[in-house]
């Protein structure tokens, strides 16, 4: 069934290269840790990706529940986590998700550094992978508003004024995260928007880049 | 007995599947069980609210509207019902919801609209005989639901929606 169905397919459009590519593809000996174990540090980019998934999709999830309004906020998440059966795990996944996505971006920049993967030519990468590393932490930061309890209230009251204290644009920066005189509905509703479709937007931008720039320039060499 | 061998391409790709699908299944099932709890929860049932006492309802279809407390999520709330009460022949106690059994507008009972003695529709004409029979050719497929009706010491309780067990009726 399963075979006749990729057959008509396949025989319409062709699509056995478009995944063979990516199968037939060599892993290098020096990042396979089948071969050296200590090549495991390899494999932090890809669980860095791995997490990023689960976070994208248990957010989707949460967000079926979620209400981003200083009235509901609070009740809508403690609803989902005492009243939905699984609310609490998924919750959970996300929470903790959120901190180990960051470990796991660590561990793979160290990988990079020590390796020397950011040498000629692979500048670029490194550049994207920075961005990758801003755009999650605006993740994080946005996104632990959200539950607006006391804890999400002030450690973002302290995190807006950490970015008022830029130089020039401090005050406008920190105008333009709260959206307004306080910190109130209008700041929940836009670290909402900035959480779930202006980042999630850029951070799979980015990571499409840096997965092509890794394919077109392969893995860097061996120590 | 001869044993069956697996290639090591088979073996290999059995071990991956494997080992994919019990990463997916531990990701992919507490989402999807939190997504359709919604299905799986079982129903509260509603409480029963007090609209006059049995001497109040006579033969004609008499309007009352009573509040019940609706529980939406993290928001409770209440919300007003509506529902056409009279006294049957025997005595006892019928109460209609107007809701219309076709797409669910709001019937009236001797619509200036509709026929005497009927409940009428004004979405798409649907009509109903006063014990909430569906007139037969007109858009309902069934009769009006009726409210579960408890009389204690005088007084009329209405309960939960239930179906209309009354066929319908040539009009
Ligand atoms: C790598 C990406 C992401 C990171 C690092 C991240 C981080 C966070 C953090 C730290 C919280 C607060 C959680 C808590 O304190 O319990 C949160 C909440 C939330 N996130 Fe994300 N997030 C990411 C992606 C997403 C995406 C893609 C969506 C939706 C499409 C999303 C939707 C939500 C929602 C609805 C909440 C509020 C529910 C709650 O607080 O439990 N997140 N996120
Ligand atoms: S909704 Fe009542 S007749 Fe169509």
């Amino acid at each position: 069934m399963m075979q006749k169905m990729y057959d008509w397919v396949d025989e319409r459009l062709n699509i056995t290269p478009m995944w063979r590519d990516l199968a037939d593809h060599e892993v290098p000996e020096h990042v396979n840790p089948a071969h050296h174990f200590s090549a495991f540090v390899y494999c932090f980019g890809g669980l860095t990706f791995f997490i990023t998934v689960i976070q994208i999709l248990s957010g989707m999830f949460l967000s079926m529940y979620y209400v981003p309004d200083i009235m509901n906020a609070y009740e809508s998440v403690k609803y989902l986590q005492t009243e939905v059966a699984f609310g609490v795990i998924v919750r959970g996944m996300h929470h903790w998700g959120a901190s180990l996505v960051i470990v796991m971006m660590f561990l793979h920049t160290l990988r990079v550094f020590f390796t020397g993967s950011y040498k000629k030519p692979r500048e670029l990468n490194w550049v994207v992978g920075m961005l990758i590393f801003f755009v999650m932490l605006g993740l994080g930061f946005t996104g632990y508003l959200l539950p607006w309890d006391q804890t999400a209230y002030f450690a973002t009251v302290v995190g807006v004024q950490i970015a008022e204290s830029v130089p020039i644009i401090g005050p406008y920066l920190k105008y333009l995260l709260t959206g307004g005189d306080i910190f109130g509905a209008l700041t929940l509703a836009r670290f909402f928007a900035i959480h779930v479709f202006f980042l999630p937007a850029a951070l799979l931008g980015l990571l499409a880049a840096h997965f092509i720039m890794i394919r077109v320039q392969g893995v860097s060499g061996p120590l | 007995m001869s044993k069956k061998e697996i290639s090591r391409r088979t073996f290999l790709n059995y071990a991956l599947m494997g080992t994919g699908g019990f990463l997916a299944a531990g990701m992919i099932t507490p989402m999807v069980r939190m997504a359709i709890d919604p299905i799986l929860k079982p129903k509260a049932s509603g409480s029963e609210v007090a609209v006059g006492s049995v001497d109040d309802f006579g033969p004609e279809p008499k309007k009352v509207d009573f509040k019940i407390n609706v529980v939406d999520g993290w928001h409770k709330a209440e919300s007003t019902n509506v529902a056409w009460v009279r006294k049957l022949e025997d005595g006892s106690i019928l109460a209609l919801s107007p809701i219309c059994k076709h797409l669910g507008c709001t019937v009236n009972f001797n619509d200036p609209s509709g026929k005497p003695n009927e409940y009428f529709c004004p979405c798409h004409e649907g009509r109903y005989a006063i014990n909430g029979e569906v007139i037969l050719n007109t858009p309902p497929t069934a009769s009006l639901d009726m409210y579960k009706v408890t009389v204690k010491e005088g007084k009329v309780f209405l309960g939960e929606k239930e179906k209309n067990p009354r066929g319908g009726v040539k009009g």
